[in-house]
């Protein structure tokens, strides 16, 4: 990749965007100290730090979300306030958000024009977009049909929407939040062509990214954000990933996970064509089959809202399905009463699921009330038939948060107070120390920092090697190819293959994620 | 990070709220040409200046702390029981029922088993609701509304043709048997040597209320149905995860709701009238949700809270009495401090917020 053929020839000119001294507050919290940082014109500067490292705050700052407590931001070289929005666009500054932003129902070309009509007739506006997204489309390979409906269109296609609207407003400089979270590794890489081209085209392209590969792949120069201070700012090409990772979490951390080889035991699960159909009457999961072994972790992978999630939550007792699923040779009910989560763990089923927030926890709950949830029947909780025992669960909630090293230490905290990382630890800790059977793990490492990584897979390893089967779910590659012992890819409600992770690669998975079953290695030969 | 010490939040933020509204009534009352310290003063001198005042303070205080009860207990479940005023009315005709046709030896025994028909009556009234709202989603705020009237014209019903003695002219039930008259507050007081005023309406019900309290403090926070109360209150993905069975806390926490909405019959219809009325229940099903959302939904709480009703109720009956002020201002006021304590909450609790961040950063 050609670190500076663009760069090298605007050495003299201003950086295009230039932060000097920026800092934000909320309360006590110190977002952004004294951030101060160049990014020139025709690169592609990434920014990488862990979850509230202050990424979101900074780039927040530039497109006029907040305001900074102090600091200066120039444009161009020249100082230019941005108070909202409206005013970062009238400076050339685009950005694509995480979350997108666009109105469902409408066109892509109504989606464009959205703010930016001229005049109250529609139709000039309308026709004036359609030309100029030809034009973009031709020229930066971000093909969309733009008179399709939102709600029609991929993941990818919606973000090439909003990498259009920010075009389509003569944005100079793009700022994009995680643009790959969502995307199948074939879109990540066509995304990546495109900001390729636009780099050519001279546009300056800012990537918000927690994955250090994209960052590896793709920037000329990389910032690296701790705690809400920029601890780094170096040429991508005089880096490599073991460094920045280190810099992001100010330690040595381990990037893979260490584990030796499973000794996978007799069959603990045993599924077998199981179906499940939503309330709209879409069918959800069609006929899945899959075997977990004691001592093994089947890892799936595959876009998310492929089924994934409806597996884990037929296993965990949260959706009624058809088919037929045994869990140490004993058949689980799949509706009714005894379909339910209490059932599972009765039978030996752990769950940590993918959302930790909105099921996994109770959020306004303190952690030791959180230690009990889903266990609240286990007699050595209740002190008698009426009473629970509040004082055993604190004394164990204690307990497991000194052996799982949540932080801060204290119980009585409530849920949200914690970080991500942390409150998946606590997670991770109720469900682990049951000693169950089967452990269902979903996402385990979403919204969760580095350091804490390193953490939460050597537990899960840990729970293998005591000889337990463990079902992950992940949409992060690089996950599923640290921890899993076998590889089942998921797409459209289907298990497209099964691999070894030694003897397959992203490229084969991606296939298989998006839905293509024929062997690629064949074709390339 | 919570936004501000826990004291500001339970009692900064109220205390605030009620200056306020307070402060709002004044200046009504101001423009009206009556002078609000003066209303003040006979507002506070008619409720708490006399034993005799307290006697009716308590009296309104008690009815709200059942109702403020039985709407947080729905609350606590994620359920908004506006319905309090239907269940209050049903626990009327409960406690009737059993004391117009059970031959009650004594008071005690008496309000025992009125107890239990005006909490069966009002868990029953609040079951519909409940199971509808469980089973197929119909919304608990419309039907409980919906059945506030039911209840209002089944009750008219059955005072007009049922429960009316033959040749009375009045829709009320005939006065129930001496034996089930609850003791007066003067004669409880009294007992331990307390001084307290003669026929005031407050009854020995004030302390059923104040356990009912305690008992729902320790429901909600030390027992298993109250764990998955307060959970599947929070959220109901989270309870389907661990197991909890939302159709089964939703009817337990209304039917509780329901039946301690009842029970503020046994203070209203057996302690103070002696009969079943109607409209026995006079608006404490709606006060009970102010109290309760001013409480916060906390059982020590709603007791303040109730307490300040019953002093607003009673102030403002005295002041409708004494002062050139129109009956209906005095609901002004009322509503006023709901207004503020309950759906304007915010507009204290946010500037405060800011305030303490403020404070806290300075400090470091």
């Amino acid at each position: 990749m050609g670190t500076d053929s663009a760069a090298g020839a605007t050495g003299t000119a201003p950086p295009a965007i230039e932060l000097k001294g920026i800092s934000k507050a909320f309360g006590p919290v110190q977002a952004n100290k004294d951030i101060s940082i160049q990014v020139r014109r025709g690169t592609i500067h990434g920014i990488i730090g862990e979850n509230g490292a202050g990424k979101s705050t900074l780039m927040s700052i530039l497109y006029g979300f907040y305001k900074a407590d102090a600091g200066e931001i120039h444009v161009g070289g020249r100082k230019t306030e941005i108070p909202d929005s409206q005013a970062a666009i009238k400076a050339g500054i685009g950005m694509v958000f995480q979350h997108f932003k666009l109105v469902q129902n409408f066109s892509v070309l109504e989606n464009v024009i959205l703010g930016v009509e001229d005049g109250a007739l529609l139709r000039p506006s309308l026709s004036k977009a359609r030309k100029e997204l030809v034009h973009l489309a031709k020229e930066y390979e971000l093909n969309v049909d733009p008179d399709e409906t939102i709600e029609n269109l991929s993941i990818g296609h919606q973000q090439r929407v909003e990498i259009l609207k920010a075009l389509y407003r003569q944005a100079d400089i793009l700022i994009l939040d995680e643009p790959t979270g969502v995307l199948t590794p074939a879109e990540a890489d066509h995304l990546f062509r495109i900001l390729a081209n636009l780099k050519r085209e001279g546009k300056t392209i800012i990537l918000i990214t927690h994955k250090l590969r994209e960052i590896m792949e793709i920037t000329d120069t990389v910032s690296v954000m701790r705690r809400g201070e920029m601890t780094a700012t170096v040429k991508t090409a005089n880096t490599n990933p073991t460094e920045l990772a280190e810099l992001m979490v100010g330690r040595k951390v381990l990037l893979r996970v260490d584990k030796t080889p499973a000794r996978p035991g007799r069959t603990i699960v045993e599924i077998e064509n199981l179906k499940v159909t939503d309330r709209f009457g879409v069918e959800r999961l069609k006929g899945v089959s899959l075997q977990i072994r004691a001592g093994e972790i089947l890892g799936i992978a595959g876009v998310a809202g492929n089924g994934q999630s409806e597996l884990l939550e037929v296993l965990g007792g949260i959706r009624d399905a058809s088919g037929r699923v045994e869990v140490n040779g004993k058949a689980l009910a799949l509706t009714g009463r005894d379909a339910d989560a209490q059932s599972r763990r009765e039978a030996g089923i752990a769950h940590v699921s993918e959302d930790r927030q909105h099921t996994g926890l109770i959020m306004d709950f303190a952690a030791w009330e959180n230690v009990a949830f889903g266990y609240h029947n286990d007699p050595a909780y209740q002190k008698n038939a009426l009473i629970m025992d509040n004082a055993a669960i604190l004394a164990d909630a204690e307990g497991k948060i000194e052996r799982f090293d949540v932080r801060p230490p204290d119980a009585k905290l409530a849920a949200k107070n914690f970080s991500g990382g942390n409150q998946q630890k606590i997670v991770l800790a109720r469900e682990i120390e049951r000693n169950p059977d089967l452990l269902l793990v979903g996402q385990p490492t979403r919204g969760v920092d580095i350091g804490a990584i390193e953490f939460i897979h050597q537990q899960i390893v840990a729970l293998r090697d005591a000889g337990k089967a463990i079902l992950l779910v992940s949409v992060e590659l690089d996950e599923i190819f640290a921890l899993s012992d076998r590889i089942a890819v998921m797409f459209d409600g289907k298990i497209m293959g099964e691999r070894l992770p030694n003897e397959t690669d992203e490229r084969e998975l991606g296939m298989l994620m998006a839905g293509m079953t024929g062997k690629p290695d064949g074709e390339a030969a | 990070m919570d936004r501000m010490p826990h004291w500001a939040d339970v009692v900064l933020v109220p205390v605030l709220n009620v200056l306020i509204a307070f402060v709002l009534s004044g200046l009504v009352i101001w423009a009206i040409g009556e002078n609000p310290f003066d209303a003040m003063q006979i507002m506070v001198s008619g409720s708490l200046g006399s034993t005799y005042g307290w006697g009716y303070t308590l009296y309104y205080a008690t009815n709200f702390m059942f109702t403020g009860l039985g709407f947080a207990v729905a609350s606590h479940a994620g359920l908004f029981n506006i319905g309090g005023e239907g269940q209050a009315t049903l626990g009327g005709l409960g406690v009737a029922l059993m004391c117009l046709f059970i031959p009650w030896p004594n008071w005690w025994l008496a309000v025992i088993g009125a107890s239990l028909g005006a909490a069966v009556l009002g868990a029953a009234w609040a079951a519909i609701p409940a199971w509808l709202q469980a089973k197929r989603g119909s919304h608990i705020v419309i039907t409980t509304i919906m059945f506030n009237f039911i209840a209002a014209a089944l009750l008219n019903y059955l005072l007009v043709n049922v429960l009316r003695p033959v040749g009375s002219m009045d829709p009320a039930t005939a006065n129930f048997p001496k034996p089930t008259t609850l003791p007066e507050l003067n004669q409880i007081l009294g007992a331990i040597g307390i001084p307290f005023a003669k026929h005031t309406p407050a009854n020995v019900s004030l302390f059923i209320a104040i356990a009912a309290c305690v008992l729902v403090w320790a429901l909600i926070w030390h027992t298993r149905l109250g764990y998955q109360i307060r959970a599947l209150g929070k959220s109901e993905p989270a309870a389907l995860y661990a197991g909890i069975r939302p159709v089964r806390i939703t009817m337990y926490a209304m039917l509780i709701s329901g039946a301690l909405g009842g029970m503020m019959a046994v203070n209203s219809t057996m302690g103070e009238s002696g009969r079943l009325i109607m409209n026995a229940s006079e608006g404490a099903g709606f006060i009970g949700i102010a109290v309760a959302l001013m409480g916060r939904d906390h059982p020590f709480g709603i007791f303040l809270a109730a307490l300040l009703f019953g002093f607003l109720y009673q102030g403002g009956g005295e002041l409708a009495l004494w002062a050139n002020i129109p009956r209906e201002l005095v609901t002004v006021i009322q509503a006023l401090v709901i207004l503020f304590t309950g759906a304007l909450d915010n507009v204290v609790r946010l500037p405060l917020e800011a305030a303490f961040m403020r404070a806290r950063k300075r400090r470091g």
